[in-house]
């Protein structure tokens, strides 16, 4: 009772707050000043100064000081023991802007779509004076959408924070967010920024048009828009009044907030975008960017991180195991690392509570995980506060700003710290009260019946929002559990001692200044009235510690227990790629002397016995006999063969949002390089296989589709890096039921037959032919710009084939604008037009054997290959799939059998003639000094069903190995074991995070007020 | 208009004509090959019997059908002589998987006869429904592959698959074995969510649980249904009249007998442990088809009697973390632990034609040569039930018999010039060919 200067009650339901000016008054004005002064309290002010035993001064709403003279109009708060901190800021909400409904998520297409019977939608379905993509919300301002939502601001109260940027997170462009407090009242007073940031995203949220379709698309979009916002500044009359740019222009002053979604290589892309336009953005993370920390560094953006720490993955079942892959187990070990290795490595960021289950459980494991306290409180404060520009009204207490602050019982990111109180403009919001007074004691209680006074020795002890009692009776040494129920100012008590032979003594009363006084029954039936009466203190070890087993702290603590362990995964490694054929320290680049090997060149030598190959700096170097090391790495090919890599012409791996964008029939602005993900495990499959290099193509649902990349199968490196250096540049084409969307069963997009598909060719042609006559102020537009560059021979044709028809139409067409298709892929039918084909100087990409899944491949014969090959055609046996490529070796070895194709014309159908069509044959597709040491070497012929890589190199880089790939099978296996005995062991756990299926963690407390545990 | 129409018609007239003259044999005069008249000796040969057994420079010797010798000296008198110098002589292969003739072209829907509707169709009938005269099957004969089990698909239970010869008028005349087993879909028992980054999901035969819910429990209660019909079938067969014939249990007699085999399409470990213990209930003659995971249980399957026909080599591993060449060393692993095994080829895209292709990839990882033919002939005989008459080059079984100028199992070398099916000399000709001859023929190539 010593510490009772309760003052608070009731303070909640009056506001000092004036109200608005321009609102009348239903009734009598009450204003107030909401003066009020923090005594005693420790004052975390900012993340770098603590001020003990400090006063906090503040008066409607804002902070006059720390350690000012307490004005004599303030109500005094004596917080002895408290601490005092800045609230926390969130720059990732839609607090008060979100949909009522949750439509928004039913409403997201996934990418890939735009097939199906639904009618096309090619434009905007919002209304009004805005642009023509419903993803572009530029237009949207939180700050007019924003309605108070209370049980969602006590959520975030309760967690810590004061003020939240609140966006609509709804589409690519998602127009402003607006800063915003956490009270309860009138929204005109909780705005401090009307427009505080520009946010975006990768995502087309409830957008219902087809358009973007893909990930490809949405990046396309949105350099368009930077393109056409540019544009619109000339006011140009073909455009009108376009409130979507307007807009958009607008924004570009205000901080820059970039939602990435879930993968981490979207930072990436972000980022070029952001240096390809010159602007800024805030990256709002997934959880996973600790997986490429040297690449995220890179980009220099500041980060806002969420604390989104996964579930521990279901291994209870050994067989089902086999789903849940290492990358998936490490990642639910090493994700509460990432804020930690984020300061570590120096990258700025925020943290947002967006994504975490249990906001506090998830930040204290950070803590455990290495993320220091300053840079914990920084990134809740000061940071967000800056990275916004409104460090001078929120983020720390500091005069001047507003009063925003919370008020706990130790340091906040302690385990068993309580927040008391969150205050929101000076505006104080209970959070949980227990424990604010500190009962602990020893006590005189005094039983009163029916005049009859026994005095008993209580001592209440525990934690102090979660008491505990023994009762001791006068002359008995035997001490009996009291418990003990505190709700504000009233308390039950109940007992029973040995001498109430199992009855039980249950009381109530209320909690005075000077004594707890109340009434009861006994266990016998006596009524009674009870008095206690604060006597003195008890020693710490004994105040601190609960009365009796399954007592004291436990409530106290927060849910989500599995943070109180030390969870710090000492073990774990980043691997690259983060996965399970990743590796910790990426392979190197080594001088390597091939020995006495079958030398396969595919040049004018023809194939060499016995034959040396020096591999230097990347480069074939030298070939011959008896070459010396000269301090190169040794391998012996005794009894192997080398050849040049596998290059597959067509093919769809490590790509990511969709390989198509489907919506609309020219869609030449897309680009397979913006996409890229080389965490695909195709990429090492294929290097298992002897691949070296991929032609990655957009799909073929549309005529026009998207730009094309080649890559090297450089794994474990970054996107950029894994692209074919100064290659020329090609672009997908299609024809036939693909593109006129055959297995739709009502298409309603242009064109539905193969005559279709000639005039879009013709108009996209055309128009780029226009496009590049219009003057220098024209609208950029992606689309034509892509096209101009195929009609001025800067990027070339890949073009999906199957019959004749079109094949000649085709080449007809391309004629006509001054050009030729480079390759046709596919090209099953090619061997009825070979003659045209070789006379326009195509090349041709064809399936080995494929054939009778659709219609138009009816007449696609295993012969198609040689009877091309023998017109003079250069051709190669492509993909088009994950497993194809895996065997193109053997694939190319088919044109032996069907069609006598001679052994080395057929093997350079996998490597030479690809390189050929590609462009690239002067770097790499054959064993000649000079190119790109990008080489294979096999355990058998090349072209034999038997025969397996050993070695893969790219730029002289051993990429695959097969004895280290049987000790990486090893290690796998030994990882996988350690992490699924560590996620058992974090199963049984009690309180330990919630099993994989379950929701949020269940909570410990014990609130039903029984008092037994 | 009229004249133009005129026109066309003379000119396709015409180009019919010449094509006829050029190709001697379209598609439509293919024929089916008659019966054997005289006996034929295949001379000087690598002879690989299907048993593992090799023969060099040896002699196949056949007869109305029927071998009547096989090995390094024996006598070729009466009968025609085929010089086989320098090549190889094996069995005719057998595709123990397949929904060749039931569908011509994935994407025409009307060209499709392979999945019928219902969930118990144990009456239904794959063999009614092949179409000898299917452009695809040309394509498999003159690879070499000479029999096909051809196979229902859908439902719980698909109905009873047939195995045909390659080479027939009809499908009475196709008919090698009808109705040799019926085809169970296991269901899943868990809900198998693929790893979430690329390549890492589960090929064929994971196909989805029950949307939400516990998948096993789903499972176990359709596994229920079957177990009630299956004694239900039973019982019914204890009694000899019925006043109401039921038609899917008078279809599934042969299982109880055995006469019938129980195939169960399934992946999984889990999956094919139940399976297996649901099929020892009945005491059905059981087989698992695809077998993904059979490697991890390969001893169970042993100890069990259990023989598996595997799905092609060419496929990707099931998870990212498994081993990058799993599924061209699991034919290895089961034959180290004595499990009976065949290899089948259900590519979609190149039709079940490189089944040979996929017993070579199993050569490569740790089979011999003679093991991984064995696994699309003699096994696949034994566990269709046909080795009595087929698989191996075997005196008195049926003359099925491929001659190839190299190693079958090999791309580079396979190349199929005789074939014989019940010793009928059968075209090797097929839809492919016949373009390649008529673009050699505009094009002048050799």
């Amino acid at each position: 009772m010593r510490k009772l200067k309760l003052l608070l009650v009731g303070l909640s339901f009056v506001s000092f707050l004036q109200a608005q000016e321009t609102f009348p008054v239903n009734g009598t004005a009450d204003e107030r000043t909401g003066n009020y002064a923090f005594t005693n309290a420790t004052i975390v002010k900012d993340a770098q100064t603590t001020l003990q035993n400090a006063t906090l001064v503040i008066k409607q709403g804002k902070i006059v000081g720390v350690n000012v003279a307490i004005p004599k109009d303030a109500v005094v708060i004596d917080c002895k023991g408290k601490f005092i901190y800045p609230s926390f800021i969130d720059l990732f909400s839609d607090y008060g802007v979100a949909p009522a409904t949750t439509g928004q998520t039913t409403a997201v297409r996934g990418f890939g779509g735009g097939g199906g019977r639904q009618e096309a939608q090619t434009t905007s379905n919002t209304k009004g004076a805005y642009g023509w993509n419903q993803a572009i919300k530029a237009e949207v301002d939180a700050s007019k959408e924003f309605t108070l939502n209370d049980a969602k601001a006590k959520e975030l109260r309760t967690a810590g924070f004061g003020t939240v940027l609140s966006n609509l997170q709804d589409g690519i462009a998602r127009g402003t967010a607006t800063l915003v407090t956490l009270g309860s009242e009138n929204e005109n007073f909780q705005i401090l920024k009307e427009r505080a940031s520009a946010n975006y995203s990768f995502s087309k949220g409830s957008s219902t048009q087809d358009y973007p379709g893909s990930l490809m698309g949405t990046i396309a979009l949105i350099r368009q828009t930077y393109l056409d916002a540019q544009w619109y500044k000339s006011k140009p009359a073909t455009e009108g009044i376009n409130l979507s740019l307007q807009a958009w222009n607008d924004n570009q002053s205000l901080p820059q907030i970039f939602d990435l979604g879930n993968d981490k290589w979207n930072a990436l892309r972000a980022d070029k975008i952001a240096k390809e336009f010159g602007v800024h953005y805030i990256l709002k993370g997934g959880g996973e960017e600790y997986q490429r920390l040297d690449d995220i560094k890179a980009t220099k953006a500041s980060f806002i991180l969420p604390l989104n720490f996964p579930q521990p993955p279901d291994v209870s079942d050994p067989n089902d195991v086999r789903s849940v892959s290492l990358s998936e187990m490490k990642n639910w070990e090493m994700a509460p690392s990432q804020p930690a290795m984020f300061e570590k490595a120096g990258i700025e960021f925020a943290i947002t509570a967006t994504g975490a289950t249990d906001f506090l459980a998830n930040l204290r494991k950070a803590i455990q995980n290495g993320l220091s306290e300053t840079k914990a409180l920084e990134g809740l404060t000061k940071i967000p506060a800056t990275l916004i520009g409104v460090y001078d009204k929120v983020g720390s207490i500091d005069a001047g700003k507003v009063a925003n602050f919370i008020i706990t019982n130790g340091p906040i990111f302690k385990d068993s710290t309580i927040f008391f109180q969150n205050w929101v403009q000076g505006k104080k919001y209970s959070l949980k009260e227990d424990g604010w007074n500190d009962y602990r004691g020893d006590y005189t209680f005094t039983v009163n019946t029916k005049g009859t006074v026994k005095n008993y020795d209580v001592v209440l002890r525990g934690a102090p929002e979660r008491i505990t009692a023994t009762l001791q009776a006068p002359g008995d040494s035997a001490k009996t559990n009291l418990t003990f129920t505190i709700a504000e100012k009233l308390v039950k008590i109940g007992w029973s001692s040995r001498a109430d032979q199992g009855r039980q003594n249950n009381l109530s009363g209320v909690i005075g200044k000077d004594a707890w006084t109340g009434n009861g029954y006994m266990g016998n039936g006596d009524v009674i009235t009870w008095k206690m009466v604060y006597k003195g203190e008890v020693p710490a070890e004994i105040r601190d510690t609960a009365a009796f087993a399954g007592g004291g702290n436990r409530g106290g603590g927060f849910p989500g227990g599995g943070a109180r362990r030390t969870t710090a995964s000492t073990q774990a490694d980043v691997i690259y790629p983060f996965e399970g054929y990743g590796n910790k320290e990426l392979p190197k680049q080594e001088d390597i002397l091939i020995k006495n090997a079958t030398v396969w060149t595919n040049e004018k030598e023809g194939n060499l016995e016995n034959t040396d190959v020096l591999l230097k700096a990347g480069k074939i170097a030298k070939i011959g006999k008896g070459l010396s090391a000269d301090g190169a790495r040794v391998i012996d090919g005794t009894g192997k063969f080398l050849s040049a890599g596998v290059i597959d012409e067509h093919s769809h791996i490590a790509a990511t949002g969709g390989i198509n964008e489907c919506t609309q029939a020219v869609t030449a602005e897309v680009r397979i390089a913006d996409v890229i993900n080389p965490d695909d495990i195709a990429i090492y499959r294929h290097l298992a296989s002897g691949v070296t290099s991929e032609h990655i193509l957009h799909g073929s649902c549309n005529p026009i589709g998207g730009q094309t990349q080649l890559i090297k199968l450089r794994w474990g490196k970054n996107a950029e890096d894994m692209k074919f250096a100064n290659w020329d540049p090609f672009i997908k084409f299609a024809l036939g039921e693909n593109v006129k969307k055959s297995s739709s069963t009502a298409n309603t997009r242009f064109p539905d037959t193969r005559m279709g598909v000639e005039q879009v060719y013709a108009d996209a042609f055309q128009r780029a032919v226009d496009y590049q006559k219009m003057g220098p102020n024209k609208r950029k537009d992606l689309e034509l710009e892509a096209i101009s560059e195929i009609l001025n021979k800067k990027r070339f044709i890949t073009s999906h084939s199957y019959v004749q028809s079109e094949i000649n139409m085709l080449m007809k067409v391309t004629a006509r604008f001054g050009i030729q298709v480079n390759t046709f892929t596919h090209i099953l039918e090619g061997y009825k037009v070979a003659d045209k084909m070789k006379a326009n100087g195509v090349a041709a990409s064809t399936f080995s054997d494929w054939w009778a899944y659709k219609a138009e491949v009816q007449d696609a014969i295993a012969y198609n290959a040689a009877i091309m090959q023998k017109m003079g055609i250069v051709v190669a046996i492509n993909s088009d799939d994950a497993e194809q490529a895996t065997h193109l070796n053997q694939e190319a070895a088919k044109t032996i059998k069907y069609g006598d194709v001679p052994e080395k014309e057929a093997f350079k159908m996998a490597t030479l003639n690809p390189a050929t069509m590609l462009h690239v044959a002067d770097r790499v597709g054959s064993i000649k000094v000079g190119k790109d040491a990008d080489v294979v070497l096999w355990s058998d012929q090349p072209l034999s069903v038997y025969a397996k890589s050993l070695y893969t190199i790219v730029d002289g880089v051993v990429y695959f190995d097969r004895e280290k790939d049987a000790a990486m099978e090893k290690q796998i296996a030994a990882e996988r074991s350690r992490l699924i005995q560590k996620l058992l062991g974090e199963r049984r756990t009690p309180g330990g995070a919630a099993p994989a299926r379950g929701g949020r963690p269940r909570t410990d407390s014990d609130d039903d007020g029984d008092g037994i545990d | 208009m009229k004249r133009k129409y005129f026109n066309m018609k003379k000119i396709t007239g015409a180009f019919l004509c010449l094509f006829l003259l050029i190709q001697g044999k379209a598609q439509e005069t293919v024929y089916p090959a008659p019966a054997q008249k005289d006996a034929i000796a295949l001379t000087n040969a690598t002879i690989h019997i299907g048993n593992g057994q090799v023969i060099k420079n040896g002699t196949v010797v056949f007869s109305k059908g029927k071998i009547t010798d096989v090995g390094a000296s024996v006598s070729t008198s009466g009968a025609k002589v085929i010089d086989c110098k320098g090549k190889h002589i094996y069995p005719g292969l057998i595709s123990p998987t397949t929904n060749l003739g039931l569908a011509e072209i994935d994407a025409v829907r009307a060209t499709l006869d392979e999945r019928e509707l219902g969930d118990m169709n144990t009456n239904v009938r794959s063999i009614v429904a092949y179409n000898s005269d299917s452009k695809i099957i040309g394509t498999l004969r003159s690879n070499g592959i000479l029999l096909a089990n051809v196979v229902p698909q859908g439902g719980t239970i698909s109905g009873s698959s047939s195995i045909v010869q390659l080479d027939a008028w009809n499908w009475e005349d196709a008919a090698y074995k009808m109705d040799n087993g019926i085809h169970f879909n296991m269901p899943q028992l868990s809900s198998g969510r693929g790893g979430r980054r690329g390549g890492g999901g589960f090929p064929g035969g994971f196909g989805a649980a029950a949307a939400g819910g516990d998948p096993a429990a789903a499972a176990f209660e359709r596994i229920d249904k079957v177990r009630a019909f299956f004694k239900e079938a039973k019982a019914y067969y204890d009694e000899a009249t019925h006043e109401h014939v039921n038609l899917k249990f008078e279809a599934i007699k042969g299982l109880f007998n055995k006469t019938q085999t129980f195939f169960v399409h399934t992946e999984g470990v889990k999956e094919m442990e139940v399976a297996v213990e649901f099929a020892k209930e009945f005491g059905f003659k059981t087989v698992i088809v695809g077998g993904n995971d059979s490697w991890k249980i390969a001893d169970f399957l042993k100890d069990n009697n259990i023989a598996v026909i595997l799905n092609q080599m060419h496929s990707i591993p099931l998870s990212a973390d498994d081993d990058v060449d799993q599924p061209y060393k699991t034919p290895s692993q089961l034959q180290q632990a004595g499990v009976l095994f065949a290899i089948s080829d259900t590519h979609a895209e190149t039709r079940g034609r490189n089944l040979m292709f996929n017993a070579g990839v199993a050569a490569a990882y740790g089979l011999t040569k003679e093991q991984a033919l064995q696994a699309i002939t003699l096994s696949a005989a034994k566990i269709l039930g046909i080795d009595d008459i087929t698989g191996s080059l075997e005196k008195g079984k049926d003359a099925n018999i491929v001659v190839s100028e190299g190693d079958i199992l090999d791309p580079k070398s396979s190349k199929v010039t005789n074939a014989f099916i019940q010793g009928r000399t059968v075209n090797l000709d097929d839809h492919g060919k016949q373009l390649y001859e008529r673009y050699k023929y505009k094009y002048g190539l050799k």
